[in-house]
């Protein structure tokens, strides 16, 4: 049998999901021999090449590139699973929410007090911002849940390896965190 | 000499005493009842619902409810469990609780729940309402994003300090805690050394210059869940 196929999203985060996963010490070797990365920033290989069994995502989704992402990953991985606060509930980014956009990015770009000629980026490049940051269930159906800022390594490595065997992924107390 | 009640909780029969409370019943018997609003040293709330009991097939809050003799009461049963779950998890996406960030993450009472009750993430839409912020204290903060009004902090100005200092204001959905003063918290005689000032079970009312001082692993829920000082009774 060919080995589980795992791929990792980046959304609005700070990476440190990724950190965490790359935090489980020398598990990373088992892991290696458990499963095959495919599109993942790890190994930078930027699309999918193939159906994925389990996608991990990483960050809240603040824009019109991760909305496409996700959707990408939903329609490309067999399981979805939100890793951390931004993932799950939008995380510190979500704290603009109770700001409109326009009043955020004039606070960063117009009247911030280190601002000089400040001016509200519009390069096609960039994506647009949405009006909010929406946890991934909000936009896709999500199959597990791994709370945590980050999830700490045992959390990651619990939730993979019982996914991946295919046992029942159940978070003893001390793994459950939302810090 | 008053006579002891037999009261049976999850199949657990305990004695109580006549005027207890189920929660107080429970409570000395070594069984915990989870509860947010509740706090020892203050009359009952009753509202915030997470110490809901089924007496004889009824739901009633153990925080309010006498005991009387022969009740047989449903209390950590999967069902009594998932619609405590379902509380909290709307508590979490009503207010505006941002874990990660707040200063009483690992001491919150909320977050503890949520952790015991074993909620993984709140899935229901969040309402992302501006809540209004009040630092003009100089010891203490009001943030009523994180608030989750258990109405503690009303109680206990009012009871243990003397002093009135917050109310509520506005129904339903509007409903949030305000302070006895024209504008803001400074113009009370609200003061830090206050019971109310101690009594938040979340980071709504937060000590200035205090935060993060506990390291993560020693913080009060790090170890063990909520409740398990009652339990180990």
């Amino acid at each position: 049998m060919a080995k589980p196929l795992v791929a990792t999203a980046p959304f609005t985060g700070c990476f440190g999901c990724h950190m965490s996963l790359l935090d489980i010490d020398d598990r990373i070797l088992k892991l290696v021999e458990l499963v095959e990365f495919d599109k993942s920033p790890i190994n930078d290989i930027k699309v999918f090449t193939r159906p994925v069994d389990v996608g991990l995502l990483e960050g809240g989704i603040s824009n019109d590139e991760n909305v496409e992402w996700l959707i990408k990953f939903r329609e490309n991985c067999k399981i979805l699973v939100a890793v951390g606060q931004c993932a799950l509930t939008g995380g510190v980014p979500a704290m603009r929410n109770t700001v409109p956009l326009k009043e955020c990015l004039e606070e960063a770009y117009l009247k911030g007090p280190t601002v000089i000629d400040g001016k509200i980026p519009n390069d096609p490049e960039i994506p647009i911002l949405l009006d909010k940051v929406y946890p991934c269930h909000e936009i896709v159906k999500i199959d597990y849940f791994l709370p945590g800022c980050p999830p700490s390594a045992d959390t990651l490595w619990a939730a993979l390896t019982a996914l991946l065997t295919g046992k029942n992924v159940g978070l003893p107390y001390e793994l459950i965190k939302y810090d | 000499m008053s006579q002891q009640l037999k009261i049976v909780i999850d199949g657990k029969e305990i004695s109580a005493g006549p005027g207890q409370t189920i929660m107080e019943a429970a409570d000395a018997a070594g069984i915990y009842i989870p509860r947010l609003c509740f706090h020892e040293g203050l009359p009952p709330g009753g509202h915030c619902r997470l110490c809901t009991v089924k007496v004889n097939g009824r739901p009633v809050s153990a925080c309010t409810f006498p005991v009387a003799e022969g009740q047989v009461i449903e209390n950590a049963s999967e069902e009594m469990t998932a619609l405590r779950r379902k509380i909290v998890e709307m508590l979490f996406c009503e207010g505006n609780h941002y874990c990660p960030s707040c200063e009483a993450s690992g001491n919150c009472e909320l977050q503890a729940m949520a952790y015991r009750l074993g909620l993984l993430n709140p899935q229901l839409p969040y309402l992302r309402k501006p809540r209004e912020l009040d630092a003009s204290h100089k010891d203490i903060y009001v943030d009523r994003n994180r608030c989750i009004l258990c109405g503690r902090c009303v109680r206990a100005s009012k009871l243990l300090d003397g002093k009135t200092v917050f109310g509520f204001e506005g129904r339903g959905i509007n409903k949030r805690v305000a302070v006895d003063a024209e504008r803001s918290l400074n113009e009370t005689p609200f003061s830090v050394t206050d019971q109310a000032a101690k009594i938040c079970p979340t980071g709504c009312l937060t000590l200035k210059r205090k935060g993060w001082a506990i390291p993560v692993g020693q913080r009060a829920f790090d170890k063990g869940p909520i409740g398990a000082d009652i339990e180990r009774k």
